[in-house]
């Protein structure tokens, strides 16, 4: 019996160059921070810019990380998806509208409830929709892309023109609820508290996203499905009914961010979720199709940049996105964090 | 020498054939066939939006790739000659070099769309197109100096196209510049489609099916299909934008609800769709139908809605303004169930 060949694993160092292009896109929503900090030089704007910039980009990302995973699970690209956001915005606000006591009344509790129940019934009835809208809309057409986006961007005319027949052609003037109106000052700066609101929300939903695709059995089972369906269902998962479930939660999570997103503007209309999906549309392409952390530095990086733009050079800010996302492809043409996808 | 004419891809169907032969002889003879201002506004609407359809089938159709930024080189043209004629003066000088400086800005976007989104993945393009046309939409509009923002601007056509111009009567008609400006409507468009209509018969149309029905094996049969895409884009933007410049040439005014609306891209996409993805001709049927049920059909809803006004929610329906609703439901059952759209549905059942 001979020896086995003399081995000697190599332990490369990583030249540090190669370690920072590796770890580029974590550092670019620090990056972006400080450049805005030194660029408009007064902390207080700074920070009341940020606080929007940050509570702008969460809501995005609470749009955006659906999308991005029914995609990377099944290679769909549902163009319906800005209606979900419709939907959830005028059921939410419906709700908010038809609790107008509680809304009105100055306590937190009472304030916060009925957010938490709009958020619940939007949630709700999206997640539904988003069922059906599998079954009905995208199921047929698996594996065409082309039918898909057809099909979806039909779907998505037929809801909102749905929302319009059930809630009127006009858009929806609302007020927040009472003890969400106004700002804190905080070191001279302004800071509105839904914002804040907002970025909580965002954080939550981030880290407990985060926590079931690290620590749970699904979560795994959703990786790897991006990673490589075909051997997730070799091993005998039964990836449809998973993505039926993603599919599912990505749009109570549309949903989700409608209600939001209406409680930020204060008005609501049918096309506001065809609006957003411009912005969802570049951050899933600057994340990287099929990537929950490449949306949401996408998310953040065009929610912090677009505020920035707008305080220092105002007439920027409507090409500041599509600058975004050109230097982005400039520099790496799949996205900040492709998923690897076997094809 | 008709069969050259169009380039040897004949209908193929008879009843097709009497429906083509109709909308041209239709058209070829609108100011004297339907007099009135609406009829003829509708006619020269018919031909600009055949042109359209047809150049974005050769996006859609023959090369398998969405587009949502037509309606945006659309734009780029009608922009394109209202700007020149309005800073240039008018005259036909304005117009060409309008006509063809928004042609080459189309095909130039077109290009550096192209080359960001299409090397990658072409469901990129979808995407990156929508949000580069959206921006652009709100560009025009925000840019109120240039471009007049929301409400657009109006400007002056040559003299001799104007309804000044009277040249006498045939047929008890009076002739005036807006029919001969009609005829320039209806002749570019004519040889601008009987173009696309050689283009995609060519080998380089050929190359462009096989890329989408299977673009891994045109790959290894050696043609660069990322090449060929980028080439029909162009192609495609440029058309568009000629039909843009003759838009507005007709109106004698741009705005961004004629051109650059979202609403004008989905009328394009379900005019291809419904007509038929993968032929020119289909473009024509669509383009054709879809307008003049625009015109004529929302009428018909109104009345529909007044008579069910009793029952409050299909009153709601049947409202002439959620006329989308139907094109929206009529547009998915078309994908599902007719995906070769009008033209493949007669060119099988003859």
């Amino acid at each position: 019996m001979t020896d086995a060949p003399d081995h000697r694993p190599t332990m490369a160092d990583v030249p540090i160059a190669d370690r920072i292009a590796r770890a580029m896109p974590l550092l670019l929503v620090p990056i972006l921070l400080v450049v805005g900090f030194v660029a408009i030089g007064n902390p207080s704007s700074w920070l009341t810019l940020t606080v929007s910039g940050l509570a702008m980009g969460m809501m995005i990302f609470i749009m955006a990380s659906g999308l991005t995973l029914v995609f990377g699970l099944m290679d769909v690209i549902s163009f319906g998806h800005g209606a979900f956001i419709s939907v959830g915005a005028f059921v939410g606000i419906s709700v908010v509208l038809g609790l107008a006591e509680w809304a009105q009344a100055p306590s937190l509790l009472l304030n916060l409830g009925v957010v938490l129940l709009a958020v619940l019934a939007a949630m709700a009835v999206t997640g539904l929709l988003g069922w059906a809208f599998e079954r009905v809309i995208v199921k047929p057409v698996y594996g065409a892309h082309l039918k898909q986006i057809l099909v979806t961007v039909g779907g998505l005319i037929v809801i909102e023109q749905l929302i319009h027949v059930i809630w009127g052609p006009d858009e929806i003037f609302f007020a927040r609820p009472e003890m969400l109106k106004g700002a804190f000052t905080f070191w001279g700066a302004a800071l509105e508290k839904f914002r804040l609101l907002a970025v909580v929300i965002g954080l939550v939903l981030f880290v407990a996203m985060r926590l079931v695709f690290r620590r749970t059995r699904i979560g795994l089972i959703v990786r790897a499905g991006v990673e490589n369906g075909e051997m997730v269902e070799a091993l005998g998962y039964r990836l449809r009914l998973v993505f039926v479930g993603v599919f599912i939660a990505g749009s109570a999570l549309a949903g989700l961010g409608g209600v939001m997103w209406g409680l930020y503007q204060e008005v609501i209309t049918a096309g506001m979720g065809e609006e957003m999906m411009i912005l969802v549309f570049i951050v899933v392409i600057i994340g990287g199709l099929g990537s929950v952390e490449g949306a949401f530095i996408g998310a953040l990086m065009v929610g912090l940049l677009q505020n920035y733009i707008a305080f220092l050079e105002p007439k920027l800010a409507l090409i500041s996105n599509i600058g975004l996302m050109t230097a982005i492809l400039m520099w790496r043409p799949q996205g900040m964090m492709p998923v690897v996808k076997a094809k | 020498m008709l069969m050259r004419l169009i380039s040897g891809d004949s209908p193929r169907s008879r009843l097709l054939t009497a429906l083509l032969l109709v909308i041209f002889f239709g058209l070829l003879f609108a100011p004297f066939l339907f007099p009135g201002v609406r009829a003829l506004e509708t006619a020269a609407r018919i031909c600009v939006f055949i042109l359209l359809a047809a150049s974005y089938d050769l996006l859609l159709g023959y090369t398998g790739v969405v587009s949502f930024a037509h309606a945006m080189f659309f734009g780029m043209g009608a922009y394109g000659v209202g700007l020149a004629s309005q800073h240039m003066g008018r005259g036909f000088g304005s117009l060409i070099f309008g006509s063809l400086a928004g042609a080459a800005l189309a095909a130039a976007f077109a290009l550096v769309i192209a080359l960001f989104s299409l090397r990658v993945r072409a469901i990129f393009f979808a995407m990156i197109t929508l949000a580069v046309a959206s921006a652009m939409a709100v560009l025009v509009s925000q840019l109120s100096q240039i471009t007049g923002g929301e409400d657009g601007f109006t400007f002056q056509i040559p003299r001799a196209l104007g309804p000044a111009n009277r040249m006498g009567e045939f047929g008890g008609i009076n002739i005036t510049g807006k029919i001969l400006n009609y005829y320039v409507v209806f002749f570019v468009s004519l040889a601008l489609f009987l173009s696309l209509l050689r283009i995609v018969n060519s080998p380089f149309g050929r190359v462009l099916q096989a890329i989408r029905e299977n673009d891994f094996r045109a790959e290894a049969i050696g043609y660069r299909v990322v090449r060929y895409r980028i080439i029909a884009t162009c192609i495609s933007a440029a058309v568009a934008a000629l039909a843009g410049s003759l838009f507005a040439l007709w109106l004698r005014y741009v705005g961004p609800d004629t051109t650059l609306s979202f609403a004008i891209m989905l009328d394009i996409l379900l005019m291809v769709v419904i007509g038929g993805m993968g032929t020119i001709w289909g473009a024509a049927i669509g383009a054709t139908l879809m307008v003049l049920a625009q015109t004529y059909l929302q009428n018909l809803m109104g009345s529909a809605a007044e008579a069910t006004a009793a029952i409050p929610l299909l009153s709601r329906l049947l409202d002439p303004d959620r006329w989308l609703l139907w094109l929206g439901v009529l547009f998915i059952l078309s994908v599902y169930f007719f995906p070769a759209g009008i033209v493949g549905r007669l060119r099988t059942g003859r």
